[in-house]
């Protein structure tokens, strides 16, 4: 399914503390991301996207766009997502995560606000966040057309005229044709990845010395 | 669900692509044109009546073995966002490990090439080139003067590089915590405990027949032998490659090793198969590489001496040159975290119609690179057979061995897996050695390096390498290791220094593989 970018504007991370920042040993093991929507009308979310480093956990919450009179408010769309499934090892730590609209506790209809609350409960880590985040809409569907009267409705088909003897069906012709075509459109759209082999360029393999880049 | 269906699409469109290059592929459409004389192919349903002629004639099964082989060698598809360096290596730090520790090997190759004025790579004039051919199957004769050429690196330069392997996020701290691992590996990567151990290898339990235990003159064969062999052969009649892996990590008696191995493998010794070995001899024969020195010096240097392996030397040759030539190597750096050493041809230099791998292979060998091969003689005698299984097994299990990564059975999780389970099951044996200054990992490196070829016996050796292909992985090597260290525990804690320790693991050919294992995850009180 199509989806579209869109243009969000990623917040710094607020750790969550008890005490102060500055002079209390332990790090935070709660970091909060706000993301806005700047110039975007509220929107259906379809999918969240981003590259781990090392968070354990993620919660998200939503604050959606509900009719003009109520306030909106803040609802938890997705309760500790387990990033890494032991926090103090490297297991799911850099890795590519996209979460969908179905995986989601609440719809995502008309989304104003995002908070991705990330939790990483081991003390062996120096920092941790979530990089690369990109949030993505459905995209247009195709635009509906006005199909011609005669393509939406068929003519009742006539009586076909009498078969002329020996020759056989054309009806049965030309469903066989039309799974031959297919087969053969088929091999022709196929290629392969494999090499050819030669490793010289024309016969010459006299080389410099290895370059490092 | 949704990830999951789209997901088995994305592997299943990623096995056809592969698949399409092979042999397998030109051997079906032959098959199905040949197939449609006959009176049961109707036009109508072409493609139902096609597939049926496959199912009866074996060529499905051909078709179940390839698409095993391949799930069991290509990583599962990662996110369609992650670019191709992901896949190779999800972490960063380790990446960037990999690519200085390369960045020495080139430097030192070029230092080597440019100190004795050797070029990389030389075209052989015409008489050197009918000698070579002649002499093919005796290159151990050739005496060539190779004193000025040294490894470009042994296993224990590579051990320092794991040592020092850092991960810039984690908190090692200057003071000695909880953080800090007692062993030499520093980087806390996920590995296996013996719970978890004794359920990935419960065919190993001590309830189950095993040969290399139960096939002992001891026991009578009426027991469990005999009838493992019986499966073996029923195995073998089906041609079934994921039915072999399971019956493999049983063992596997020796008369059947070599055809299930390829079965295994997927490797059936096809007209164009020994084609393509003839046209990697050909290249031999065409271009002198200097690696191809390297080679000369690490078989005479490692096989030649040993007393198993030394009447291969001429099978080595044959194997290891070709291995060097052949391009389609290059495929597996796509799950490898290593990349292939580039060049450029003389005078085209930053030109990349010109750009070239060296070797074409994109393998540098190292001291004791041979070694992998070197068992394999004993159960393939044909040399292009040979060298079809050794390839296989380099691209599926080797490479790992001697490349920086995070996978579970790469060397780095390997060694901390080793050091792990020493520590937490003889804790007392790998104080006393770490305070003699006799860092475990330090003796059991180069095991692990070489999957214990040239350490152990031959017939364990293979016993040892059945279960690395039943269970596709080579965590079983670190176990194996911590087993041993577990076997002379006593010895061992009367050392006083690393020289010491040496000398009490120096022999390991009398050892028995399978009683070590089974004894250090199921029968150990923990």
């Amino acid at each position: 399914m199509s989806r579209v970018s869109v243009p969000c504007h990623v917040k710094g991370t607020v750790a969550l503390q008890v005490g102060d920042v500055r002079t209390s040993q332990g790090r935070p093991g709660v970091l909060v991301i706000d993301v806005t929507f700047p110039s975007v009308a509220p929107f259906e979310l379809q999918e969240i996207m981003f590259k781990n480093y090392y968070t354990a956990f993620l919660s998200i919450r939503v604050r959606q766009h509900s009719s003009p009179h109520t306030p909106a408010k803040w609802v938890t769309c997705l309760r500790d997502y387990c990033l890494m499934p032991d926090p103090h090892s490297e297991e799911g730590a850099q890795e590519y995560v996209s979460l969908f609209k179905h995986q989601m506790l609440c719809d995502m209809a008309r989304v104003l606000e995002l908070r991705l609350i990330l939790r990483q409960p081991s003390p062996l880590w120096v920092s941790f966040t979530v990089e690369e985040l990109q949030i993505y809409q459905q995209g247009p569907k195709s635009p509906s057309m006005t199909f011609p009267k005669w393509l939406s409705h068929p003519v009742p088909c006539e009586q076909p005229p009498p078969l002329i003897e020996g020759l056989p069906d054309p009806s049965r012709v030309s469903s066989e044709v039309q799974q031959m075509w297919a087969l053969t459109e088929m091999i022709r759209a196929s290629h392969t990845s494999t090499r050819i082999g030669r490793f010289d360029v024309d016969g010459c393999y006299d080389l410099n010395l290895l370059s490092y880049t | 669900m949704l990830q999951e269906e789209s997901d088995l699409s994305l592997i299943i469109a990623q096995i056809v692509q592969k698949l399409k290059g092979s042999n397998l592929y030109a051997q079906l459409e032959r098959q199905a044109w040949a197939c449609l004389q006959r009176p049961e192919i109707k036009l109508e349903s072409l493609k139902e009546d096609i597939k049926e002629f496959f199912k009866i004639s074996g060529w499905e099964k051909k078709l179940q073995n390839a698409v095993y082989s391949e799930l069991s060698v290509f990583p599962l598809p990662s996110h369609p966002a992650a670019p191709p360096e992901h896949l190779k290596e999800p972490l960063v730090y380790m990446r960037k490990a990999q690519g200085s520790w390369e960045k020495r090997i080139l430097k030192s190759l070029n230092s080597m090439c440019t100190e004795l004025s050797i070029p990389l790579a030389r075209k052989r004039p015409v008489g050197e080139q009918k000698e070579l051919l002649s002499k093919w199957n005796e290159m151990g004769t050739d005496e060539p003067d190779l004193s000025l050429f040294r490894p470009v690196y042994a296993p224990k330069d590579f051990l320092e590089v794991l040592i020092n392997l850092r991960n810039p996020n984690y908190e090692n701290g200057d003071s000695l915590s909880f953080r800090t691992h007692l062993g030499l590996i520093q980087v806390p990567l996920k590995v296996k405990d013996i719970p978890e151990l004794k359920e990935f290898f419960v065919e190993l339990g001590l309830t189950t027949g095993q040969l290399g235990i139960d096939d002992s003159t001891q026991v009578p064969p009426e027991l469990f032998e005999n009838e493992h062999v019986r499966i073996g052969q029923k195995v073998l009649a089906e041609q079934d490659g994921a039915a072999a892996q399971q019956y493999i990590r049983q063992g596997s008696p020796t008369a059947l090793r070599a055809d299930l191995w390829a079965l295994i493998l997927n490797i059936s010794s096809q007209p164009e198969d020994i084609l393509y070995y003839e046209q990697l001899k050909t290249n031999v024969i065409q271009h002198d590489l200097l690696v191809d020195s390297l080679i000369y010096k690490d078989v005479k240097l490692t096989a030649s001496n040993d007393d198993y392996y030394f009447v291969f030397e001429d099978y080595l040759y044959q194997v290891l040159l070709c291995f060097s030539r052949d391009t389609s190597v290059l495929g597996h750096f796509a799950y490898n975290s290593a990349s292939p050493p580039k060049s450029y041809i003389r005078g085209k230099l930053g030109l990349e119609e010109y750009a070239v791998f060296y070797p074409p292979n994109g393998v540098i060998p190292f001291h004791g690179f041979s070694m992998y091969v070197a068992p394999l003689c004993f159960l393939y005698h044909e040399p292009s057979k040979l060298y079809q299984i050794f390839r296989e097994m380099y691209v599926r299990f080797f490479f790992r061995l001697h490349s920086i990564s995070s996978h579970p059975s790469g060397i780095v999780s390997l060694c901390l897996l080793f050091e792990t389970l020493l520590q937490t099951y003889l804790p007392q044996l790998f104080y006393h050695l770490r305070e003699i200054g006799a860092q475990p990992l330090r003796i059991s490196f180069k095991w692990m390096v070489r999957a214990f070829s040239g350490y152990l016996a031959t017939d364990q050796l293979l016993l040892l390498w059945d279960r690395i292909l039943g269970y596709n992985s080579l965590e079983i090597l670190a176990v194996l290791a911590a087993a041993v260290f577990a076997f002379r525990a006593v010895n061992l804690m009367e050392v006083t220094s690393l020289a010491a320790a040496e000398a009490v693991l120096a022999d390991l050919s009398t050892l028995k593989v399978m009683p070590l294992l089974q004894i250090f995850l199921f029968a150990t009180v923990t």
